[in-house]
């Protein structure tokens, strides 16, 4: 289980978070549909450092990125 | 036998057990097998494949064969580890595996067999018709022991603790890095699975600090937490750590094993080393044991397993074996296989010597030595066999850990990369107590982070420091020498995989089961790893283990579970007036985690009798719905009306204080996620009702759009599902009785339209009444704060008695809905449903903004003439309602295309007719067109019509 740094809360046990995925800058919407459909389907999935969006869902709410490396689990500042 | 003196049992208490029903005895302190080796039990289980007779090899979590069955009261432990129970009075002790019993097993004659049956045997042989074929009986003459029904009903509890520095093993290096850690100001928490700490100072008659060890150990752990009978099975991500705590002997009374949650900052594995065995021909029978074991039984439990004893080694470790058993009385012999051999008084040693062979009917009677060619050989009679082929350091949490492993030719073990970790003891291929506290004390003091002037523990050096021969099994063709015990891996067999091509050690271990029996190796991987390497020419440190995986050790699936099992696994929600339900006969079923009513079911009712009464009573006269689980999410701000328009589908901005639209919320890929009404309280002010089971759902996309897309916008939400009871009234009768309810509302239809609420007083108690409809007909949805649930409740039963008034649960709200044609989002909506394709184009057009999901309405899918469309089915005989999931089927020649599905059915009261609704493929232009239906093989027909079956005009809403 992970420990997760809540940039209100502190470090907390990852069982009070909820996954984001990746971050993607929404576009507007003129630009063309492969443009539209890399932001909502497309995401790289990385390993190694990775940004992810968390929210501490079962604490204050905050949604907050975060890197990740997904081959060590390390917290990356 | 028992000695007269020694041990470290008490021998005032004495128990009494039975062993294959022969009543036996022991003492507190012992272990099952500590108490069977008392009594001269040399047969304890039968081997898993081969049905070999085994005997007790080891003392502790490494023993590969004495699992047994234990009763105990009430309490059944079908697949206990001997070496690790403590023994109980009155305890019911069995073998398993063996039919009659272990010593007299009927399948004991499949040993014979054992040149048909080589590794891999099972996927050469078993595979026409099928595994599936013989998988049962197979199943029945392998395995352990059978598992009772009682287990389903044991609580287990799980608790969780953080601290600084977390010791795992308690033996003297753990110890003195616990012991350092604390001197040095952290909190820590020392971990052990004994029932004592001390490890190898439990039978090692040590000094420290120049007095007996274990009255050091007493004062070591001074301010140190201990959790004693504990194994840390598993290391996980971040220094958290699972711990399963034995409490089958709690000063309490019995109580089932605890889970425990560990978060270290820092952890010192101080984990020791497991003894091997040697690799020689008949290696497995009964009296035949590890040295090390010998010893502990000797020096902690004070039994004697044999009086004419041959230690057998390649190391020095079982000297001390010898000499202890010399020293207890016994006759002994050393077997060294390194060809110098020191004087050791009152024992033979012979050099350059190996077992060849072992002999005797039910145990052990003589053993052949001599070099491990073979060229020579020498009958010795003997009752014990105990050897020790070199130690393997328990490296298993360490590697968990994600610690990387090196091997070391010298010592002939796989040793921890200490880089970075705090490492200490017999796990680093440390050998002796001076050695092992010294590190201790190093890596607790590390682990701390801080320095302390406490001295470090000493202890006099070790005499025998001759390095260890190391010995991967003898070149003697014809033989069987075993490598795993339990799954009954023999050298050949590793062999064959070899030749066979299993080169990696992975699919060594799949291939021929070593190491996947319940001990997971511990005794066999490093020998039948090392062979590996010799069959196939590779180094052992290119060979390398098998990935190590949590558990260390066995762990019941419900002790993980904890208290989340039963009742407690999901609970459900209650709606605020649950009882009144129960007590009108309601069934109460899981409807997206809310415990609601699906009917009122009376004394000899039928379900759908129940539903028929219900739905016919809510048509034409009036019934009483619990609507409260529905999601109820007060939306506020300055920019509430701005925001909330971005989030729907539908158009929100213009709607007038009091007035409710029906709205669709979609995700980004512009697929409907969620339907609701909502309400518009006041100028910065809304409330959303989502569905039930997805009110924290969208609270969730709310908060995540606010604060990553627009987080300069004034709003805030609320969740107060549970702050409210919703009841809807709903029928041709419905205003009658909300009227008469009371409150200084304006209940007229110019004031209070259909889609439109109110705030008003009952009496002190504030209530929303709002004109919504899921049933088609006239409803008023009356909320009150949650307290008052049970009393608006009974006066609105009490209210419309005169008009007929019933409660209607869910299921037969499903039959009202579906004759309208209104959606259930999941029933008939999928993950591909789109606004459109439920005949919803409007806002699309006419909302400018970017809300979400809009630009994914636009793409070429989205806008493809020949998507699946929402409509309506008339079945060809309307006694038949077809089961969801129907296909409708284009047939072309022999074969036939999906062309979508039926997504509700039911058998319409009303219309007295079956009706469903379904995702077809153009719905919208094949109406009229009866179509193919497919379900299960058999065809039937359809017609396609309007998704909207009852009132299409929507008069009744007003009526
Ligand atoms: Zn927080």
């Amino acid at each position: 289980m992970l420990a997760l740094p809540c940039p209100h809360c502190g470090t907390r046990d990852e069982a009070e978070f909820q996954f984001g995925g990746e971050p993607a800058i929404r576009p507007p919407s003129a630009v063309t549909d492969t443009v539209w459909a890399d932001y909502v389907y497309m995401r790289s999935n990385e390993k190694g450092p990775h940004r992810e969006l968390w929210c501490h869902a079962g604490g204050c709410g905050q949604w907050f990125v975060l890197t990740r490396d997904t081959a060590t689990h390390a917290v990356l500042p | 036998m028992r000695l007269a003196l020694g041990g470290r049992i008490d021998r005032a208490k004495k128990l009494s057990f039975t062993w294959n029903g022969a009543a036996l005895t022991g003492f507190t302190g012992d272990t099952i097998a500590s108490a069977l080796l008392a009594n001269g039990v040399k047969i304890v289980a039968r081997s898993f494949k081969y049905h070999r007779p085994r005997g007790v090899f080891a003392a502790w979590v490494d023993e590969p064969n004495a699992v047994v069955d234990v009763r105990w009261g009430d309490q059944h432990d079908p697949n206990a580890r001997a070496t690790l129970v403590s023994l109980q009075d009155g305890m019911v002790v069995a073998g398993v595996n063996g039919y009659p019993s272990v010593a007299h097993d009927a399948a004991g004659a499949l040993d014979l067999l054992h040149r048909f049956l080589p590794a891999g045997f099972y996927y050469k042989t078993f595979m026409t018709p099928s595994w599936h074929h013989y998988e049962p009986r197979i199943r029945a003459m392998a395995g352990l022991g059978r598992v009772g029904a009682a287990i389903e009903t044991r609580a287990f509890e799980t608790r969780n603790t953080r601290c600084d520095v977390l010791v795992i093993g308690g033996g003297p290096a753990g110890i003195a890095a616990a012991r350092a850690a604390r001197a040095a100001g952290a909190s820590v928490l020392l971990v052990d699975d004994r029932a004592e700490l001390g490890g190898s100072l439990l039978w090692d008659n040590a000094t420290i600090d120049d007095g007996p060890a274990l009255d050091w150990v007493a004062t070591a752990i001074d301010g140190v937490r201990v959790l004693s009978r504990s194994t840390v099975f598993g290391a996980y991500d971040h220094g958290s750590f699972a711990v399963l705590e034995d409490r089958a002997t709690a000063p309490t009374g019995w109580a089932e094993p605890r889970l425990w949650v560990v978060r270290a900052a820092q952890m010192v594995f101080a984990t020791g080393a497991i003894e091997r065995p040697l690799v020689f021909p008949d290696n497995d029978r009964p009296g035949i044991m590890s040295a090390n074991a010998v010893l502990a039984y000797l020096r902690q439990y004070g039994v004697l397993p044999g009086r004419r004893v041959i230690v057998a080694t390649n190391n020095d470790s079982a000297y001390a074996t010898a000499i202890a058993l010399r020293d207890a009385g016994a006759v002994v012999e050393i077997a060294d296989a390194r060809p110098d051999a020191p004087n050791i008084e009152g024992i033979r040693v012979r050099p350059a010597s190996v077992p060849l062979a072992t002999g005797g009917r039910g145990g052990l009677a003589w053993v052949d030595l001599g070099p491990c060619d073979g060229s020579r050989r020498e009958r010795v009679p003997a009752d014990l066999l105990a050897v020790s082929g070199g130690w393997s350091p328990a490296v298993h949490l360490f590697s968990q850990a994600g610690g990387a492993l090196r091997w070391d030719d010298t010592l002939a073990a796989f040793l921890p990369d200490a880089a970075g970790r705090h490492v200490a003891g017999s796990v680093t291929g440390a050998w002796d107590l001076a050695t092992c506290l010294a590190q201790g004390h190093r890596a607790g003091l590390d682990a701390a982070g801080r320095a302390s002037d406490l001295a470090a523990p000493h202890a006099p050096a070790s005499a025998l420091t001759r390095p260890i021969l190391p010995l991967w099994g003898l070149d003697l063709p014809g033989t069987r020498q075993w490598v795993d015990y339990q799954n009954d891996v023999t050298a050949k067999d590793v062999r064959l995989a070899a030749s066979e091509g299993y080169r990696s050690v992975e699919h060594l271990k799949r291939y021929t089961t070593l190491g996947m029996a319940t001990d997971q190796g511990k005794t066999s991987n490093v020998n039948g790893l090392a062979i590996l390497a010799d069959a196939t020419g590779q180094d052992i440190a290119a060979v390398g283990t098998t990935k190590f995986r949590p558990p260390f050790t066995p762990v019941p699936l419900a002790a993980i579970a904890g208290l989340r099992a039963g009742a407690l696994f999901a609970p459900l929600r209650h709606l605020p007036v649950h009882d009144d339900h129960v007590a009108l006969g309601a069934e109460m079923r899981d409807y997206g985690g809310w415990a609601r009513p699906a009917c009122y079911r009376g004394i000899g009712e039928t379900t759908a009798a129940a539903i028929k009464r219900e739905a016919t009573n809510a048509r034409f006269r009036v019934g009483l719905f619990d609507g409260s689980s529905l999601g109820k999410i007060e939306v506020q701000g300055s920019d509430a009306a701005a925001f909330l328009n971005l989030m729907y589908y539908n158009e929100v901005a213009n709607l007038r204080p009091g007035r409710l639209r029906y709205c669709l919320l979609l995700r980004e890929t512009g697929v409907v996620y969620d339907d609701g009404v909502v309400a518009r309280l006041a100028a910065d002010r809304y409330l959303l009702s989502p569905s039930s089971s997805h009110t924290a759902g969208v609270l969730a996309m709310l908060e995540l759009w606010h604060q990553t897309e627009y987080p300069t916008m004034q709003v805030a939400f609320h969740d107060v599902t549970a702050a409210w009871a919703t009841f809807a009234v709903s029928g041709p009768k419905s205003r009658e009785i909300v009227v008469a309810l009371g409150g200084g509302a304006d209940l007229s239809e110019q004031a209070l339209p259909h889609m439109a609420m109110t705030e008003t007083m009952l009496g002190a108690v504030p209530c929303r009444i709002a004109r919504v409809s899921f049933t088609g007909e006239r409803s008023y949805e009356i909320s009150v704060p949650s307290g008052y649930a049970h009393a608006l409740w009974r006066q609105l039963l009490d209210l419309g008695e005169a008009s007929g008034i019933m409660p209607y649960g869910i299921e037969s709200l499903s039959v009202l809905r579906a004759e309208k044609g209104y959606i259930l989002i999941g029933t008939d909506t999928d993950g591909m449903t789109l606004p459109v394709d439920l005949g919803l184009e409007g806002p699309l057009r006419a909302k400018k903004i970017d809300f979400v999901g809009k630009r994914s309405l636009l793409t070429p899918d989205a806008t493809r003439p020949d998507r699946r469309q929402l409509v309506g089915l008339l079945p060809a005989d309307p006694a038949v309602v077809p089961v969801p999931g129907t296909h409708a089927v284009l047939r072309d020649g022999g074969g036939k295309r999906s062309l979508g599905w039926i997504t509700t059915a039911c058998r319409s009261p009303v219309l007295q007719r079956s009706v469903a609704l379904g995702m077809i493929e153009s719905g919208r232009a094949r109406m009229g067109e009866t179509i193919d239906l497919f379900h299960l093989g058999q065809f039937s027909r359809a017609t396609i019509v309007a998704p909207c079956f009852y009132d299409p005009a929507g008069e009744k809403l007003h009526g």
